[in-house]
């Protein structure tokens, strides 16, 4: 099988690690041999972040340059417009509606663009959007907006959602597993 | 068992199994989690040391003493860890010593872009390079192996790519190792002219002899395919050449960075039209290659600098560019920030508005030099906060009333206590502030000896600061917490004005950290609010105008009241 590229983007803190981790594990246990490339150290603290999942029969370099992923997982509306050139054209980008403001916006020498989503779209981008903090509060805390969109970008693959589910109860701790299928079945469902 | 590691955490695997009983480590990124990982086996001793030479050396008396040991670092880290490199390369082994050194091209988490592979060449030690998490775990079982060979350190060179991608390894099981016997032998660990010499010999000797072993290993390998294009590429680069150029191409992979098999490159040379040599940094390979007259092309077509890529070497080599998506979106930058309820953010603020010369450092904290705080004016490697200053202050007397360093606790510990002795024995009127969050907090919350806790997070013995910098010679010592910015402004003026050399510790916890408590989030009162934006003077991720009014987000706010402070018509609360 051809290597397909997913790349998860977002803003240090938001638990785009724990996202890539489940992602691997899932696609461990499919047989795949998979490669998942992580960002640690400054950049986490509220910085954009990345992670790059390959899997197929072979996989070579662990990391995604521009125009080569399949499908982007985009925690926050910004973070998908500056990875977007890392789409090939026609990839999918299952986007979380958050906005979350940087610090030149928040001190006002930059501004947050305006229809984020829209003009991601007119880009070429298959965009399906998602409000994931609205869903993670309804399942019980703001932090499981990473496990909402996990859910989310599993229902566009044809992996079978109990290896998803088995991969979160491998990875959450087990006081918040029953939150976290909340969560995911949420992302999932949309 | 096929499992998904993180290279890093193959590499502790491969220590594991490997019988390793010593290991010995600074944290730095990107080498942080070797360490971490092998902690968490619990058969073997692991330790986070003040420093990385320190570090070394412990690692190199538990190898006398038999022990197959280990010492993992940045590259920077390396830096510091040359003075007992360089001699315990003369010294060799009683148990194997394997050395882990990760750099950081690109500089994700860095200060410069340093090429380690210079520091096998430098010390004539023997380096091995993997490329991917099951290469991690099986060249680390093989460096014991070479180490024990050869009776000489081997170091197993890392970057970032390779330490923070997790692949699949085939993991098998501990082999457990008795120590070696010691036998008293001052002509091999007592490193002084006579003995040394006889040494050096055997090291010019061993060289040869481990450059013969790499021309016929296994972990040199060839791949024919296309000849019309060849690639010699170590490491990460090797996957990057492999994905871009397909089996168009045929490909020299090193496992073995230093000695390099010169008569294996020759004959792979040989057989191709045109040589490519694919390495991230300097022209280290490409050098050798061109020292024994073998022709290649190297950093003609890629950069000294940052990282290279599959799209690079695809552009490089074949002239291709794949279409990628495009917008007319203007995308600010997002840089890292401190944390909201950083305890470091008062301190910084309270140093902005003081208008003083910053003597900065390595860790979170030097996000301070970020708008909008801005309270930073130098910063160079660990440690350098504080002799920096001393030096400043020595050339310039007359600034030193309007001049500080900063320095984290773990940093301070790491390298800060000399530069201290430097400026209470010297007598500069010099004002260090250490940072004192209880953590080191960059590199994912290590303990440290200042802290109270070991790496396995039992009690230890910890360093308390106000009574070292007493017992260098700092009769001046205060304590504040830079939550409250009034009393931190006041000692920090008063610091600033007494002649001689003041420590002040600015102590309180890591927002981060699991045992601190968070308060309820603060509120904006918008019709209070003036609009007049003194809050976001403060640089809080937390904090942001909305509708023309400030806003508190409450999902990151742990109402730490920084902001409280700063607001003057008491909207905030």
């Amino acid at each position: 099988m051809a290597v397909t590229n997913i790349m998860i983007v977002g803003v240090g803190g938001q638990g785009t690690l724990l996202a890539s981790r489940i992602l691997g594990q899932v696609l461990l246990g499919r047989g795949y041999d998979v490669k998942v490339s992580e960002v640690h150290g400054m950049s986490q603290r509220g910085g954009s972040v990345v992670t790059y999942v390959k899997f197929g029969d072979k996989v070579f370099s662990p990391v995604i340059n521009e125009g080569g992923a399949d499908i982007v997982l985009a925690f926050e509306m910004l973070e998908a417009a500056r990875w977007l050139p890392f789409m090939k054209p026609g990839g999918k980008l299952v986007v979380n509606r958050q906005r979350i403001n940087p610090m030149p916006v928040i001190t006002g020498s930059a501004e947050y663009p305006d229809a984020v989503l829209e003009r991601l779209a007119a880009a070429g981008a298959d965009v399906k959007a998602i409000d994931a903090l609205d869903l993670a509060l309804k399942a019980g805390s703001a932090k499981a907006v990473n496990v909402v969109l996990i859910g989310a970008l599993a229902a566009t693959t044809d992996v079978p959602k109990e290896d998803w589910l088995r991969a979160v109860e491998q990875t959450v701790p087990p006081k918040f597993l029953e939150m976290n299928v909340n969560a995911f079945n949420a992302g999932y469902g949309i | 068992m096929k499992e998904l590691l993180l290279g890093n955490a193959a590499v502790a695997r491969g220590l594991y199994e490997a019988g390793c009983r010593f290991a010995s480590s600074y944290p730095g990124t990107p080498s942080t989690e070797i360490t971490e990982e092998l902690s968490r086996y619990g058969e073997v001793f692991c330790e986070w040391a003040p420093n990385e030479k320190v570090a070394l050396e412990a690692a190199c008396g538990a190898s006398i003493a038999g022990a197959r040991s280990f010492c993992g670092m940045k590259h920077v880290g390396l830096n510091v860890a040359a003075d007992p490199l360089f001699t315990a390369s003369y010294v060799g082994v009683g148990g194997g010593l394997v050395i882990a050194v990760a750099d950081d091209p690109g500089m994700h988490s860095s200060q410069n872009e340093q090429d380690s592979r210079h520091y096998a060449l430098a010390s004539k030690t023997m380096m091995l390079e993997p490329a991917d998490s099951q290469e991690c775990l099986s060249f680390t079982k093989l460096a014991f192996e070479l180490s024990e060979r050869f009776d000489a350190p081997v170091i197993v060179r890392l970057t970032t790519r390779i330490s923070h991608s997790s692949g699949t390894a085939e993991t098998g099981e501990r082999v457990s190792r008795e120590l070696a016997a010691y036998e008293k032998n001052p002509g091999k660990y007592v490193m002084m002219p006579a003995m040394a010499r006889a040494r050096h010999s055997i090291v010019e000797k061993r060289l040869a002899e481990q450059a013969l072993w790499a021309e016929t290993a296994e972990l040199n390998n060839v791949e024919y395919f296309d000849k019309k294009i060849g690639v010699i590429a170590a490491g990460i680069c090797y996957q990057y050449a492999r994905e871009a150029l397909g089996e168009n191409a045929s490909y020299l992979k090193l496992g073995c960075v230093w000695p390099l098999p010169v008569e294996k490159i020759r004959a792979f040379a040989a057989q191709c039209e045109t040589v490519y040599v694919v390495e991230e940094l300097d022209d280290f390979i490409e050098t050798q290659c061109l020292k024994h007259g073998v022709k290649v092309t190297g950093k003609a077509l890629f950069s000294f600098e940052g990282e290279l890529s599959q799209k690079i070497v695809a552009e490089k080599i074949l002239g291709r560019t794949p279409p990628f998506l495009q917008t007319d979106i203007t995308v600010p930058g997002r840089p890292p920030v401190l944390c909201a309820g950083c305890p470091h953010r008062g301190l910084f603020y309270v140093l902005k508005k003081l208008k003083v010369y910053v003597s900065g450092d390595i860790g979170c904290y030097t996000l301070g030099a970020l708008a909008p705080l801005t309270a930073m004016d130098s910063c160079i490697c660990m440690g350098a906060s504080v002799s920096a200053l001393h030096g400043r202050n020595k050339a310039d007397p007359a600034n030193a009333g309007n001049s500080v360093a900063v320095i984290g606790d773990s940093t301070f510990v790491h390298s800060g206590i000399t530069g201290l002795v430097d400026i209470a024995y010297n007598n500069s009127d010099s004002v260090v502030i250490i940072l004192d969050n209880s953590i080191t907090g960059m590199t994912g919350h290590q303990n440290n000896p200042a802290n109270g806790l070991n790496i396995n997070g039992e009690p230890a013995a910890a360093v308390n600061l106000e009574k070292l910098a007493e017992a260098v010679g700092i009769r001046r010592v205060a304590v504040v917490d830079p939550f409250d910015l009034a009393e931190t402004e006041r000692v920090l003026r008063e610091e600033l004005a007494a002649e001689g050399p003041s420590v002040v510790i600015a102590r309180r916890p890591c927002a981060l950290l699991k045992s601190v408590r968070h308060l309820p989030p603060l509120k904006v009162d918008r019709d209070k609010c003036t609009a007049c934006r003194m809050c976001m003077r403060v640089g809080c991720p937390a904090i942001s105008f909305v509708d023309g009014k400030s806003s508190i987000d409450a999902v990151q706010c742990v109402g730490c009241g920084v902001c409280t402070q700063m607001c003057k018509f008491g909207a905030i609360g």
